[in-house]
């Protein structure tokens, strides 16, 4: 179990000291080794030293608040909302169905329609119909403008592969019309939940491709958000897992999940979220959907979709695309 | 003298928002002495010292009120710092944090107060290996004698204390980057009981020891601010972070060896833009490098 050295003969210690003594009194400037204080007086004179209130005047301009003309819609008593469709037409027509019996006044659709699943055209009639307001995702955007990539930003070649495939599929069936109905959906929505002001986002309120995890949201920077965004909450999706989170200060950061694949936890259910206006600022719950998943595996099979795909509905574990989740995230994984 | 409106001059790149901040916590103080490295870090290279917990703690303070998401340390070797498992208790308390270590000091002792610091906190904690090769005859020249075998025996008592690293490779030997290069560390990571094997490979940063083995930049590898990308410089690392030395702060992780590559003191000092006139901002354009994990 233990680490140390192995045993080593004296010409090889010889280099090795001469290595590893070669820097005494000596500093690395670039390539050049020069006297230990002369990089140090150097390194003393570069940059700037503000004074203690011109850093707090250049600390409030680097936080300024946004300006956002974004219209605000609502207020209301109750919403849903959800992202990550991905083609499952199934999981929608569950989703519409349980935002009727659960009388929401709106429903929200945070992006990324298309990729993974079959048959892109069935979606957009569902959305038309149940009177969904969308937001787009990176996969609208991509779609819309017609980029040669989803924008997930992939590196490892495995999950690119699968990336392109899924994203291919669904831009090959995408018909011009609904291409330009998914670049007609706004960017963000604002959106009045009782006395709370909400923003509709897919990644993050900076960036379309932003994953933001609950491993790696913290705290702070999630207030610094709210302070620059100017609301009360924000809705996201992009990452797949939900989550919820009420800061010390009284806001909510929540990611709704996907309506697309289950949040890799080895059940075949998604996640939408219902939010309410309650007597102590929002309510919010990540719902469980379930849906005929194993139509649609039989769907994505006739399609000739990745068995690697199938296999996550089937099993509510993901098989590609881990590439991007942190440490924490990926240790709950199974693959 | 180049006209800085020109296109030729070097472009200046916004500091878009203060995501990620560095630590040298080790500082160029190392227990190997690897032909690669870009800041040249031996056990006698003092030239950044050891980040103290104190030092470190003003500047979490200061990060979370400008938003940081998230901390990365590096050195040197940062578990060399003796307060470094203390760092990061206290850096698990506001954010994730990543190590980047070369593995040699992770005995099974440590590996364990790591996972219980991992355990305690709602945030990641990433431990980032550095290898150099998917053999010792590959490594070894590289990383020091005998390191291979070590290196192998830190992930080991990782992945024993139930931590999964991700291995960092660089791209100091042709196909360390290449599908079948990556198949092999793959392979390796499999063999040590890795089930999700984790990898990131970067590229060779031409300056500190690395001129001695593989040469220096060329005078033509140089950013131009005509050569800016449609989307601007957004790419770039420098656009989202900043790095902490004994020393003050720092535009990256990769110009700490460098006068020019120093902001300021404190990190409100540091949002100002900062102009990519060193040849390794060139590598990192060319090959998309992010340092990050």
């Amino acid at each position: 179990m233990s680490n140390r050295p192995p045993g080593d003969d004296a010409g090889k210690r010889q280099r090795t000291s001469t290595k590893l003594t070669a820097h005494r009194g000596l500093a690395t400037w670039g390539e050049r080794l020069v006297p230990l204080g002369e990089f140090r007086d150097a390194a003393a004179a570069a940059g700037q030293e503000l004074s203690a209130a011109a850093r707090a005047t250049a600390a409030a301009a680097h936080r300024q608040p946004v300006d956002d003309a974004t219209p605000i819609e609502g207020p209301f008593g109750r919403i849903v909302a959800f992202g990550g469709v991905y083609n499952n037409h199934f999981a929608l027509e569950a989703l519409l169905a349980e935002a009727a019996g659960c009388r929401a006044e709106a429903i929200y659709c945070l992006g990324d329609l298309g990729g993974f699943g079959p048959n892109p055209e069935k979606v957009r009639p569902l959305l038309e119909e149940g009177g969904v307001l969308g937001v787009q995702g990176n996969y609208e955007e991509s779609l819309a403008t017609g980029r040669e990539d989803c924008n997930c930003g992939y590196t490892d070649p495995r999950d690119n592969e699968f990336a392109d495939l899924s994203y291919r599929y669904t831009a090959d069936r995408c018909s011009p019309e609904t291409r330009r109905w998914l670049g007609s959906w706004p960017l963000r929505r604002r959106v009045r939940v009782g006395g709370q002001e909400l923003l509709l986002v897919h990644g993050s309120p900076r960036r379309i491709n932003e994953f933001l995890f609950a491993s790696t949201s913290p705290v702070p920077f999630l207030d610094v958000l709210f302070d620059e965004q100017r609301c009360d909450g924000f809705l996201c999706t992009h990452t797949g897992l939900p989550w919820h989170r009420r800061l010390p200060s009284g806001r909510d950061a929540v990611n709704v999940g996907v309506i697309g694949r289950p949040p890799n936890d080895g059940a075949t259910d998604v996640r939408y979220a219902l939010i309410e206006a309650g007597a102590d600022g929002l309510e919010v719950q990540l719902r469980s959907l379930a849906y005929d998943h194993q139509a649609l595996a039989a769907e994505m099979r006739a399609e000739q979709l990745p068995e690697e795909f199938v296999e996550t509905i089937l099993t509510g574990w993901w098989t590609t695309c881990l590439e991007i989740l942190p440490a924490k995230e990926r240790a709950a994984s199974r693959f | 003298m180049i006209d800085p409106a020109s296109s030729d001059a070097a472009p200046l790149v916004e500091l878009r928002s203060l995501d990620t901040l560095w630590f040298q916590v080790g500082g160029t103080v190392c227990n190997l002495a690897c032909t690669h490295c870009f800041v040249s870090c031996s056990p006698t290279n003092h030239t950044h010292e050891f980040l103290r917990l104190d030092e470190i703690r003003g500047y979490l303070d200061e990060g979370a009120a400008l938003g940081v998401r998230e901390y990365y340390f590096t050195g040197g070797e940062p578990f060399l710092n003796p307060e470094m498992e203390a760092i990061l208790e206290a850096t698990l308390r506001v954010g994730p944090a990543n190590v980047l270590t070369n593995g040699l000091l992770l005995d099974p002792g440590r590996c364990r107060r790591l996972r219980e610091l991992d355990d305690a906190s709602d945030y990641s904690l990433d431990l980032r290996v550095s290898m150099d090769g998917y053999e010792a005859a590959a490594n070894d020249p590289i990383r020091g004698e005998g390191t291979f075998e070590r290196i192998l025996q830190g992930v080991r008592n990782l992945v024993h204390a139930g931590l999964n690293p991700v291995i960092t490779v660089t791209e100091v030997h042709d196909d360390n980057g290449t599908v079948r290069g990556k198949e092999r560390f793959f392979q390796l990571l499999r063999e040590l009981g890795i089930a999700k094997p984790r990898l990131k490979i970067l590229p060779v940063f031409q300056i500190g020891a690395e001129v001695e083995r593989g040469g220096a930049y060329a005078s033509w590898q140089r950013l131009r601010s005509g050569d800016a990308p449609v989307d601007g410089w957004d790419h770039l690392q420098c656009s989202t972070c900043r790095m902490v030395t004994d020393q003050g702060v720092w535009v990256c992780p990769i110009l700490v060896n460098e006068p020019g590559g120093k902001m300021g003191e404190a990190l409100a000092d540091t949002l100002d833009p900062f102009a990519l006139d060193h040849p390794a901002c060139w590598t990192c354009h060319v090959y998309g490098v992010s340092c990050k994990t």
